[in-house]
């Protein structure tokens, strides 16, 4: 089996898409609402990442 | 004094309305939605779930398999099991064919450790939703 080696950007940023994804179709109840959740959700994770990802920058110095 | 009133609560749905899609669903991710005529949404999250738990295993993630001890370990495995279980024909297919790895330390298979887990946990979620579209809760 191939081994996949992704960096944590790409990891974080697959895993945020998918989970999005799956979030926005159990969520709401008209299509319209689901692509919006789903989008809310992608761009929460996404600046969860970045925000954090800086803060652990500052952090080390 | 005025009392608020407690919301009735809703009556179960009945056993032979929502068990097959439930236990579809938890078979193959998304085949609740299938059996429920949903096909959209059922691809959507065939897709993403196949796709989590496919990456999680290339990234060579380890699966949890129960084991005692102290109650942190108890529950780090426990969990882990039942995530990696909740995937269905995903987990069992990897089980029957030997594609089942040890945990290994680096930040990929770490990654990929959490990525098993989590599309089981989905799946669990799909099949929630599943269980609420039969029922007639939810379109």
């Amino acid at each position: 089996m191939p081994k996949m080696n992704l960096s944590h950007f790409e990891a974080s940023f697959l895993f945020a898409l998918f989970t999005s994804v799956v979030l926005g179709v159990v969520t709401k109840r008209t299509d319209r609402e689901r692509l919006r959740y789903g989008l809310y959700v992608f761009g929460c994770f996404f600046a969860a990442l970045v925000g954090i990802g800086w803060l652990m920058y500052f952090g080390h110095g | 004094m005025a009392t608020k009133e407690k919301p009735a609560k809703e009556p179960m749905p009945p056993l032979n309305v929502w068990l097959a899609p439930v236990a579809v669903g938890w078979l193959i991710p998304g085949g609740g939605h299938y059996l429920l005529k949903r096909t959209g949404r059922a691809v959507l999250l065939t897709v993403s779930v196949t796709c989590m738990f496919v990456l999680g295993l290339l990234m060579r993630g380890a699966m949890f398999k129960p084991q005692s001890g102290d109650i942190l370990t108890i529950l780090i495995n426990w969990g882990g099991f039942l995530g990696d279980i909740a995937s269905g024909i995903l987990y069992l297919l990897t089980s029957w064919l030997g594609y089942a790895q040890a945990d290994v330390p680096g930040a990929v298979h770490d990654y990929g450790t959490k990525f098993l887990v989590t599309a089981g946990l989905l799946n669990v979620l799909a099949m929630v939703d599943a269980y609420e579209i039969a029922g007639g809760r939810k379109s």
